[in-house]
Parts: structure tokens; sequence; C-alpha cells
């Protein structure tokens, strides 16, 4: 049975974590890495990969799927609260505050200047994780033909993207 | 009202925390991946479906998303949910987009020391990869047609995709050209166009 010191350890690892993770989900796993498997030593290294690959497949982000199933492992449900709770509440507070004072500037015309001229950055950045992706998920004709047969059909019509996705797992299973 | 001022295409309704919950949920329930996975299903959800926000909104919540430690899929509900309803509708948004994964996880974690992953489980998945490019990549499409509106946009959003394929961080680009959009606004005494 987990200890509430370990429960605390657990709590406190992940909000540093969570506070180091900059620039999007996947910068977590090796945090998490270091951390759980190096530092605590409460996972071993090949029970880690596995916990990564269930966090890759269930929905939800990777990063915070790796926090809760890591924390689930070392203690149970009480860890996997610990780990989940303490890796969301950084974003939480940094978050927070930043719509704090986007809100309280609105109209301001420094913020319009600064959303217009961030806005295609965003834009920009999506494109460049999307042209990385593309490299690795598009690898034969089968996945090649999905992309394009979902982009196209995306072109013409709206539809929900939750059918998409579920319209092309039945292509795989059909496909490969 | 948007954050640059402009007022939005539809104003958002009274609305419960309940709602703002159910939709995250919703959201964390059908995200597969990490990073911008996510794209599409919110701006499903929050732009055409639920109409809390236009086009533009959702980018700069996605600016703000990206400013933050932590996966981006959660700051956007952070965001979300705290311009509606402040400190409790972020947290309604957050237990909201956690939820589904950590009972899935849950569930599974029981059956998984017993059981494999079946192939015809990857077999979905291996269908899911290549969608979700052309998810995002369509979104992206969509968002750029709303944000690309003239030549210094181009080249800001040109000289950015060069930067991030080059390995620069993506939170210093964004930062550096939020500061370049004060500076100009505060020292050109610059009007943004009205669209």
């Amino acid at each position: 049975m987990i200890t509430a010191g370990t429960l605390w350890q657990l709590f406190a690892t992940f909000l540093m974590i969570g506070m180091f993770s900059y620039g999007g989900g996947y910068v977590m796993i090796p945090l998490i890495q270091r951390e759980i498997v190096l530092n605590h030593g409460w996972l071993t290294p090949e029970k880690f990969m596995d916990v990564i690959g269930v966090a890759e497949i269930t929905p939800g982000p990777v990063s915070i799927n790796s926090a809760t199933f890591v924390g689930y492992s070392v203690g149970g449900v009480p860890g996997a609260v610990a780990a989940t709770a303490g890796v969301v509440l950084p974003s939480l507070l940094v978050i927070s505050i930043l719509s704090y004072f986007a809100s309280r500037f609105t109209g301001s015309p420094e913020m319009a200047g600064l959303f217009y001229n961030v806005r295609p950055v965003v834009v920009a950045l999506i494109a460049g994780a999307t042209l990385v992706v593309a490299q690795t998920a598009l690898i034969d004709w089968r996945s090649a033909s999905i992309a394009a047969l979902v982009f196209l059909t995306l072109q013409i019509k709206q539809i929900s993207p939750i059918l998409v996705l579920l319209l092309a797992g039945l292509m795989g299973i059909v496909l490969f | 009202m948007s954050l640059d001022g402009e007022p939005l295409e539809r104003e958002c309704d009274r609305l419960c925390l309940q709602a703002i919950f159910l939709s995250f949920f919703k959201v964390g329930a059908f995200t597969f991946g990490g990073g911008y996975a996510m794209l599409p299903v919110i701006e499903n959800e929050l732009v055409e479906r639920r109409r809390w926000m236009n086009r533009k909104e959702f980018v700069d919540c996605l600016a703000i998303a990206q400013s933050g430690p932590g996966a981006i899929a959660v700051n956007t509900a952070i965001f979300t949910g705290y311009r509606m309803l402040g400190l409790t509708g972020a947290l309604a948004a957050t237990l909201g987009v956690v939820l589904p994964s950590f009972l899935i996880i849950l569930g599974l974690a029981v059956t998984l020391n017993t059981v494999g992953t079946p192939p015809i489980v990857e077999q979905f998945f291996q269908g899911i990869r290549p969608a979700v490019v052309a998810l995002i990549a369509s979104a992206a499409h969509k968002l750029g047609r709303v944000v690309l509106l003239d030549r210094q946009c181009h080249i800001v959003a040109g000289l950015s995709l060069a930067l991030t394929l080059l390995g620069v961080h993506p939170a210093l680009i964004i930062v550096t050209a939020a500061v370049g959009g004060v500076l100009q606004a505060r020292y050109y005494g610059w009007q943004v166009r009205r669209r």
C-alpha cells in the first residue's frame, strides 16, 4: 500500500515536471523518464516504455496520459490522482494569469498589435509541426492515400473530426 | 469580446459550468496523440458547434496555450474555461479534458497485465495517424485564411515556419513576434484593420 509520503513525492515530482514542460507535451516524456526511472527508481525502463505506449493510444494528450499512468503504476488510484493534479497545476496557474492579463488589456492598441503579429506565427507553427509529423506518419502509399482522401473531403464538406477518425480507423483495418 | 477588441461574430450565451465541462470532456475523449492532434476536435467543438469563439479568437487562444508549460490541449481548455467563467471555468474545463483518459487508463491498467494489444487495434491506429495529419493540415488551412490578411502576415508566417523547422523553440518565436507587435502598435501608432 502506498504511503502518504510517496504520494506527496509523486505530486511534487510531477509539479516540477509540469513546470518545466515548455514547448508542448512531448517534452514532458524525457523529463518523466529522468525523474521517475533514474531519480526515484519507481519504474524500470521497460515498464516506462510500456506506459508511454499505452499513453500514446489512449485518448487525451500523451503527456497527461503518461503522468496518469505512471502515477497509477507507482501508487494506484491515489498515485494517478496525485501525478495528474501535480502535472496540471502549473499550467492552470500560468495560463490563468496570462488569460487574466489578456482580458485586462483587451482593446488596447498594444494588445491588438500583439495578436495581429502573433496569429500568423501560430498558423506557421502548426504548419511546421504538420510537416514534421507527416514525414513519419505518411510512410507508404496507404497512409498517404488516407491522408489525401481526408484532406480533400474536408475541403468540400465540414465533417466532425470524430467521425473522420472513426472512418479512418476502419479504413486502416481494411488496408493494413 | 475578442482579445483585440473586435466584437465577436456571435456573442457567447450565458454558460453553465456543465456545458464547459461536457465540451471538454468530449475533446478529451476524442483526441488521439499529442501536440496539435486535438486542434481539429477543439476547433470543431468550440468554433463550429458551440460558437464560443470565432477563428481569430481560437488562434489567439492557441498563442497563449503555446506560451505556457504543459500540454497544449490542456492549456486551451484552461484558457477557454477561464475566459468564460473565471477560475471555476478553468477548473471545469481542465477536469473535463483530463477525465476521459484518466478513466480509460485506470480501466485499461487492470487488463493490461494479462492481455497484449490485439493486431486489429494497431491497424485501427495506423489508419488514424495519417488522418490526424490531414485533419491538422485542413484546420491550419482554415485558420490561415482568416489570419493571413496582408503581406506582413505572410512574411511573419514564412519566417516563423523557417525558424521552427530550423529548431527554434516555438515559445521564443511567439514572444518575439508579440514584442514586435506591441512595439509596432506603440511607436507607429498603427491601427489594426477591422475585418
